[in-house]
């Protein structure tokens, strides 16, 4: 689905990302994990094209096409799916008017038709239900004082309701309580089929409790120092960062 | 930062859509004011004698005075006598009896711009007054509103058929002496909308001018008299837009409105009059006095504007609260771009008991714009329990623009209550970053934002109007799911 080869970016002057190497297929669920500065989210929002990153070498093979060359919602519009780590607040913007935008965006690029308000309530109801969420939440504004759980749940929401081919989850763990996650995990879990991938970016192994890895990658100083099956991640929070890069 | 500026910018630099000149035989006397233009206007305009007298007090006020200098803004030095004074479209007839009558190329200019006279008189639900250069060309659904005694026609026809109601309304609210351009505007303005709602009538349909400016080196001024006698309501649309040309012209209106006890007004405004090229040459100065009296006990006016055109606005929506339990509201959306400079807001004026005043306004800024609130809160002595909310909030497209606020606020009763909210925001990069990680284009996530921001004054609009008012400012419906 998605080939990393030789990936390096820098944000200005300073190189982030020094040469990843990252296959993934369809159906798999990968996880990078490392200590802050390691280049994570970089790696992310690289992904999802963010105009702040210059990629400085290697290449990007989406689903056949030079992801690279596509601007983030063309990107996005292919199926590619960032859910945020800090999702961000846009005042006076109902939620269920993003959500039916970004849903139509997509159908557009497909040659589809806009979808109808009756089948588009019908649609996110039973999406909501997903994330254990209150309809109440389409109509305020997107993401305006919403605790950080609610944001992550937002952001699940989203996902459930555009069915990305690649969803990229950044540090979608952090800040949530054990039952948030477990709505959160239940959720991403649903989505996954063996069409779809999922990247998960995170810090801690909690999260890998609940959302099991196919394959699970240590990144440290902008490279991938190890890859591993899921046990990499137990055996890292019993050595921690330090006794796995030396 | 750059990128995103760039294509923020392309998104904002879309063209002009309403800069078409119509050709069409003009009678116009030659540029310059003097008393005996004057005399010519009020002539050419068969009036009585009591206008032309009214008229030229206030051109002898104005040729005393000079030109405010307070405003945030900038321009070269008006030369008043460059303007021409009054221009009208020629007609075959004096007195049209149907739109039948109106000569074609006029019904098509409308037509152009989205206003089918021939249909808006088939269609219920607004009538309209098309006012053109400096004449009023067609009014709509004349016939059906006299069923209820409505009057809604053109300053002119007014002027004739109810002079008595001209005598004791007119400059009731604005006096000529009132400010530099009210005073210039009393003198020469030519047409304009009459709106009399009688007692006890709720008016059964929008009512709205389109204005719109034609003629070169033509100075537009245009006069609106709206009069809600007791219990009545009304609600009221206007529009503006002109062809784009590389002079400035001036537009000075002068607006009253007069409500009466437990009368309401709504009076809204699109405004985009064309706001010069990217280089910032050409546009109209729009200099307007818009002023509304609740007179009467549980009175209540409401302005509604949204500013988009214009090279430089300059206009402060007011409301004398002299009616006890009052109410006055106004609710502003200005967008400047390029090297359009803004500087509005209001006067809310407490002069009755338990007054009550609301202000919002939205200022957008982007390019090399400039964007000013300017508002008063004045709470006299006898007001007592007077209240006011105000909320100005800027939102900045882009790091060379500006936005400003210059909150006046005057209590001489210690029963009031004030309060003032201001904000000032950017669009942030994350927030378009977001949209289009969501596979919305740029340009569909900047109307989405500008729009969220704007939210609060775009409900207060019509319906027909708020849509008109999305698309003007380059975006998609907001709220039409849910």
């Amino acid at each position: 689905m998605i080939e990393i080869r030789g990936l390096e970016a820098a944000i200005g002057e300073k190189p982030i990302l020094k040469g990843i190497d990252l296959t993934i297929k369809a159906g798999e669920i990968h996880a990078i994990m490392g200590p802050n500065g390691s280049g994570k989210s970089t790696l992310s929002k690289i992904l999802a094209g963010h105009p702040d990153y210059t990629v400085t070498g290697g290449s990007i093979r989406y689903q056949g096409i030079d992801l690279l060359t596509l601007p983030a919602d063309q990107r996005a519009q292919q199926g590619i799916f960032l859910a945020f780590q800090y999702p961000v607040e846009i005042p006076g913007v109902s939620n269920i008017y993003l959500l039916k935008a970004a849903l139509n965006a997509k159908r557009r690029a497909q040659g589809l038709a806009e979808i109808d308000a009756f089948d588009f309530m019908q649609l996110i109801k039973a999406k909501l239900a997903l994330v254990q969420m209150d309809e109440k939440f389409l109509h305020r504004a997107v993401n305006a004082g919403f605790s950080g759980g609610e944001k992550k749940r937002n952001e699940i929401l989203q996902m459930a309701l555009l069915e990305p081919t690649l969803a990229i989850l950044d540090e979608t763990d952090s800040g949530l309580d054990i039952d948030a996650l477990k709505i959160v995990a239940q959720g991403v879990n649903s989505l996954h089929s063996k069409d779809n991938a999922i990247l998960l970016i995170t810090h801690y192994q909690r999260l890998l409790d609940y959302i099991i890895p196919d394959h699970v990658h240590i990144l440290s100083n902008g490279k991938i120092i190890r890859s591993g099956d899921a046990s990499l991640a137990t055996l890292l929070e019993t050595k921690g960062y330090a006794g796995i890069i030396q | 930062m750059d990128n995103r500026n760039t294509q923020i910018n392309q998104f904002l630099n879309k063209e002009y859509e309403h800069g078409f000149v119509t050709s069409l035989e003009s009678d116009a006397l030659a540029p310059g004011l003097n008393e005996d233009v004057i005399r010519t206007i009020s002539a050419k305009k068969n009036e009585p004698d009591f206008m032309l007298q009214w008229r030229l007090k206030a051109y002898r006020h104005w040729v005393t005075m000079t030109e405010p200098a307070w405003a945030h803004v900038h321009y070269p030095p008006i030369s008043y006598q460059d303007i021409v004074y009054y221009s009208a479209p020629k007609q075959k007839k004096e007195a049209l009896k149907s739109l039948d009558e109106v000569d074609p190329e006029l019904l098509r200019t409308y037509e152009k711009l989205g206003i089918s006279l021939k249909e808006q008189e088939r269609l219920a639900g607004v009538a309209v007054d098309a006012v053109f250069d400096s004449v009023s060309v067609a009014t709509t659904f004349k016939e059906k509103l006299k069923e209820k005694g409505i009057i809604f026609c053109s300053f002119s026809d007014a002027v004739q058929n109810h002079p008595e109601l001209i005598k004791q309304y007119l400059g009731s609210v604005v006096p000529y002496r009132d400010n530099f351009f009210a005073a210039l505007n009393a003198a020469v303005f030519t047409d304009g909308s009459f709106v009399y709602i009688p007692k006890g009538v709720r008016c059964p349909m929008e009512l709205s001018t389109y204005f719109r400016i034609n003629a070169a080196n033509t100075g537009q001024f245009e006069r609106t008299l709206i009069i809600a006698d007791v219990g009545s309501y009304v609600s009221y649309l206007e529009g503006c837009t002109a062809p784009m040309r590389d002079e400035n012209q001036l537009h000075a209106a002068v607006v009253e409105l007069i409500a009466l006890e437990k009368a309401e007004i709504k009076y809204s405004t699109v405004q985009n009059w064309y706001p010069g090229d990217k280089d910032g040459k050409g546009g109209i100065y729009n200099f307007v006095t818009k002023r509304g009296a609740c007179r009467g006990d549980h009175s209540k006016i409401s302005w509604t504007q949204i500013e988009t055109g214009s090279a430089i606005t300059w206009k402060y929506p007011s409301v004398l609260l002299q009616g006890d339990n009052s109410i006055g509201e106004f609710y502003s959306v200005a967008l400047t771009n390029h090297h359009q400079q803004a500087d509005t807001g209001t006067k809310m004026y407490h002069i009755g008991k338990n007054t009550k005043s609301t202000i919002i306004s939205k200022g957008i800024s982007a390019g090399q714009a400039q964007n000013a609130y300017r508002g008063l809160v004045s709470v006299l002595k006898g007001a007592q329990n007077a209240r006011n909310y105000t909320q100005c909030d800027s939102l900045l497209l882009g790091p060379d623009c500006g936005a400003h606020t210059f909150p006046y606020i005057e209590v001489k009763n210690p029963t009031a209550q004030i309060e003032h909210e201001a904000s000032t925001s950017k669009i942030s990069e994350e927030q378009l970053f977001y949209c289009q990680q969501r596979g919305i284009n740029t340009e569909d996530a900047v109307s989405m934002i500008v729009n969220g921001f704007c939210k609060q004054v775009i409900k207060q609009l019509p319906m027909e109007f708020a849509v008109e008012a999305q698309k003007l400012l380059g975006l998609s419906l907001e709220g039409s799911v849910g």
